[in-house]
């Protein structure tokens, strides 16, 4: 292996791993807020690319339909909760909040769709289509189990995986997709070739990831967040709904993941199943930082990346068996540094 | 649901399921016999995650992976190397029991989600490595793998075939059941949500959890063996991860806290399955393997709304049958006592800090044989936080705690346990669904020996009447004979703390620590349990009691440590210690 083969190398790694630690940032939230291990944030990541793909073709993409029928689905429940616990009178305003304004976003989708709509405009209605799946899959699966234990809500989690796969190839068809580039330029850099669509990935994520930062750091909502995942019973003591928190983190995380698919649609095709493979690289990174530490998780998603990259170049039939089995030394390191916890 | 743990039918019921079973190759057409034999095949898996997930509380997505070692590893001796099949499955077997050792080893130390995160990877991974090692076939497979040969018959034919199936999973299941319903059985229940409580009665969770998961890797590993000489053909396809989740939602929509719903959970998923394959891509208009959309949302109603599937609903239409009644059998080995004199447990200097905070601060203090030692304070002052460093569910950070003259501070619950410490939890641990006699059983834990084998192939008799007999002694001593078949949960819970020291009595203890008794309690039972903490003494017992209920404490402690702030305020008889203005101080705020 030369310089240039291991800087191309290298740049690929960092590239896909600035991937993963959206998702893994996703993850941890996730998890932090909600104690849901969400497995089906991969088919958020392949919604994205496939979404943004078909804006491409100037049709009106399969995620408009998806979006209407959970819209649909989370306004039959929010029916019939309202009435269970008397409180009729709520209903209008909750099927606004829950059928209406996803529906709108829907009707705003595929009203602008169009071969005339630009690139920019694309990827806002993209990220908008697939962000307003997040709360409601968070109301649809997760808000009736919120007091359910973790192994109750993953296994609720790999149930939803299935069934949004499923889904997705009703309604994006069994064709891959890719998305082109934002940038197809580059530049050398001390005799190394850097291409700009890298940097803009990597600059995406870390922009991402300080937005998340000021997020959390400076607003009341951020704050109660942060709250309501070291403590969930006593931030509902001060005020802090844990419904809104959850679907508040789904819509974050929902966003992260859309992202993600925006952003990995040039570099590798996605069919309707491809988010699974995706996600579980995102855990392996979060899993790293013990699924509570933001910059663990981070780092160890890049390092994942630059894993695969390697791994792609010295056995590219084994690439995935090398990812996945990176877990087991993880585990043994954490299960080694880790205190027992007895699981309520 | 306690009517899973027990046979839900008689033998008579057990004899017409199996005719039925029995008839199904002689009589159906050949698609019904195919579908028979993976119902079975699949069963064996799902029965595996039936001890895992409903009863143990632990989960697994990866079992696919080890139906895959079974499968492989008979094929690639079979084809390539003619080895006997059956030699091939004790290979198998080996492998899976390495594998599922070392897997479970490093992710069942840890909290319960690592582990099925790790089935997930390690699920993954195999199927790529099933896939990409040239020698195992690539993704095309391996053909030609030889029909397997009993008592000198060739199982060619899918109805022969469809006996030896049948005939593993009844022995299984079988197994299974016995294992529910014994020593190891009551541990591995306890081991959802309850493994502290588990370990002060002296069961080595870690080690349990891991053999919990090794005994569903293996039935995995046999079921997989089964199929590769049912298909004579392996590609990796059916050993992915999302047969690894099929398996899982089988036992979760069958009832994972029955072996019935196993089969039912088979059974279901595999004809939903078959109809969901013919019918959706009719209906849709497309071709796809749209049935997860159904799984996946069939999964999601289940857990919302049935958590414990489909086998409680079909075991509420069977007629109930009375539990069988405790026999008459010998007493099991009582622990030597010492000598009524000196000191049975000396706590010195004993220190905890949480952090900044000084919980217990160099408490020191002794316990006579015999005594009954009231440990008492106001809220907060630390007595809790002073049991649970006898008992060992808390670290010291400091000092010495001594029972018969051996240090055991430091000693995990069920070391301590052995030595014969037996307790009472403040917040009740008992577990709801199982009934009186079988929770009081698991205080015996110790005083028996039967593994996990033994039980399962129903050597455990004798030593199990033993046990439930002294059960039902312990139970009659605190006076609940009563409701010695009724479902823990379902007393009021006053009667649940006597049950817990009903359980702490069957470990047969030397020293009971009782952590706060009578909270919660009426008057009149609290004076029933004055009157058994009485009865107890004067058989021999030496009780250490953490109350801050005055009250009773007076009336039952030979003598009294008062504690305040984490230190020792006082210490001597009840009377002094009523009239000592410093205690009255810190539990009045000052003399009135």
């Amino acid at each position: 292996m030369d310089l240039q083969i291991f800087a191309l190398l290298v740049q690929d790694g960092i590239t896909n791993g600035a991937i993963y630690a959206l998702l893994a940032l996703a993850l941890v939230l996730v998890f932090a807020v909600t104690r849901v291990i969400w497995i089906p944030s991969g088919e958020f990541v392949a919604y994205g690319t496939l979404t943004l793909a078909g804006l491409q073709l100037g049709t009106p993409p399969g995620t408009v339909g998806l979006l209407a029928g959970m819209a649909a689905v989370a306004g039959v429940m929010e029916i019939y909760a309202c009435i269970s616990r008397g409180e009729a009178r709520r209903i209008p305003r909750q099927l606004l909040t829950w059928t209406g304004v996803p529906v709108a976003v829907a009707a705003v989708a595929w009203w602008l769709a169009s071969p005339t709509l630009p690139f920019w405009a694309q990827i806002l209605v993209t990220l908008a289509l697939v962000t307003a799946l997040g709360p409601l899959l968070y109301r649809i699966a997760y808000q009736p189990l919120a007091e359910a234990s973790v192994l109750v809500l993953l296994i609720v989690s790999v149930a939803v995986h299935f069934a949004l796969t499923g889904l997705g190839l009703w309604f994006f068809g069994a064709e891959g997709s890719r998305t082109p580039p934002f940038s197809s330029e580059s530049f050398e850099f001390g005799g190394i070739r850097i291409s700009v669509q890298s940097m803009l990935v990597v600059a995406a994520s870390v922009g991402l990831i300080a937005v998340l930062y000021l997020f959390f750091g400076r607003t009341l909502t951020g704050k109660a967040l942060r709250a309501t995942a070291l403590n969930r019973v006593g931030a509902r003591l001060v005020g802090v709904s844990p419904d809104l928190a959850g679907a508040l983190t789904f819509v974050l995380a929902a966003l992260l993941c859309a992202f993600s698919g925006v952003l990995i649609g040039p570099i590798t095709t996605v069919y309707y199943d491809s988010g699974f493979l995706v996600s579980l690289k995102g855990f392996v990174g979060a899993i790293i930082g013990g699924l509570v530490s933001y910059p663990l998780a981070a780092a160890g998603a890049l390092f994942v990346g630059l894993v695969e990259a390697f791994a792609s170049f010295w056995a590219s039939g084994f690439k995935e068996v090398i990812v996945f089995t990176l877990i087991i030394p993880v585990l043994l390191w954490r299960s080694l540094t880790t205190q027992h916890h007895e699981e309520e | 649901m306690s009517a899973g743990y027990r046979p839900p039918f008689g033998a008579w019921g057990y004899l017409a399921f199996i005719a039925v079973l029995a008839g199904v190759p002689l009589v159906a057409p050949q698609f019904w016999v195919t579908l028979g034999n993976y119902v079975g095949l699949y069963s064996i898996v799902a029965l595996g995650l039936v001890l895992l997930t409903g009863v143990a509380g632990q989960t697994s997505f990866g079992q696919a992976a080890f139906v895959g070692i079974g499968a492989y590893t008979t094929a690639v001796l079979s084809t390539q190397y003619a080895v006997s099949p059956w030699i091939n499955l004790a290979v198998g077997l080996a492998l899976t029991l390495a594998l599922a050792l070392f897997l479970g080893f490093i992710t069942l130390r840890m909290k319960g989600h690592y582990l099925p995160l790790a089935t997930i990877a390690w699920g993954i991974s195999l199927y790529f490595l099933f896939g990409n090692l040239d020698f195992l076939g690539g993704h095309t497979g391996l053909t030609g793998i030889p029909a397997l040969t009993l008592l000198g018959a060739e199982l060619r034919n899918e109805r022969h075939f469809y006996f030896l199936i049948w005939g593993i999973t009844l022995v299984a299941l079988w197994s299974t059941n016995n294992l529910l319903d014994s020593r190891p059985g009551r541990a591995i229940r306890a081991l959802r949500g309850q493994a502290e409580m588990a370990e002060a009665f002296g069961v080595d969770t870690a080690r349990l959890n891991i053999v919990v998961f090794v005994y569903a890797a293996l039935l995995a590993c046999i079921s997989g063996w089964l199929y590769a000489h049912l298909q004579r053909f392996v590609n990796p396809t059916p050993f992915g991860i999302n047969q690894g989740i099929e398996y899982l939602f089988m036992a979760v929509v069958g009832g994972a806290g029955s072996v019935w719903g196993a089969v039912i959970g088979a059974t279901l998923i595999t004809l939903a399955k078959q109809v969901l394959q013919d019918v959706l891509p009719t209906l849709l208009g497309k071709s796809g393997n749209f049935e997860i959309v159904v799984f996946g949302v069939l999964m999601v109603l289940v857990l919302q709304r049935a958590r414990e599937g489909v086998w409680p609903w079909l075991a509420r239409l069977l007629p109930a049958r009375a539990p069988p009644p405790v026999q008459a059998a010998p007493p099991l080995p009582v622990r030597a006592r010492t000598a009524p004199a000196g000191v049975l447990l000396e706590v010195a200097r004993a220190r905890k800090q949480f952090g900044g905070l000084v919980a217990v601060n160099d408490l020191s203090f002794v316990i006579h044989p015999g005594e009954i030692l009231g440990l008492i304070g106001p809220n907060g002052a630390g007595k809790s936080t002073m049991f649970n460093l006898i008992s060992g569910a808390l670290p010291l950070t400091a000092g010495a705690v001594t029972f018969r003259g051996e240090s055991i501070g430091g000693r995990k619950p069920f070391e301590i346990a052995r030595r014969g410490i037996g307790r009472t939890f403040q917040h009740v641990r008992l577990i709801p669904q199982m009934t009186v006699l079988n929770n009081v059983a698991l205080g015996a834990y110790l005083r028996g020996t039967s593994g996990v084998v033994r039980a399962a192939l129903k050597f455990d008799r004798a030593e199990e009447a033993r046990t439930r007999a002294e059960a039902a002694r312990a139970i009659a001593r605190v006076g609940l004979a009563a409701q010695t078949h009724d479902s823990a949960g379902s007393l009021p819970l006053g009667k649940q703390r006597i049950v817990e020291i009903a359980r702490a009595l069957a470990a047969d203890p030397v020293l009971l620590l009782l952590d706060e008794p009578a909270a919660g309690l009426r008057f009149l039972e609290k004076q029933e349990l004055a009157a058994l903490l009485r009865q107890l003494r004067a058989e021999g017992m030496t009780i250490l009691l953490v109350e801050h209920d005055m009250d009773f404490v007076m009336g039952v402690t030979d003598r009294l440590v008062v504690m305040d702030f984490g230190e020792k305020l006082a210490e001597g008889l009840p009377a002094e210690i009523q009239r000592n203005p410093v205690v009255l101080e810190a539990y009045l705020g000052g003399v009135a």
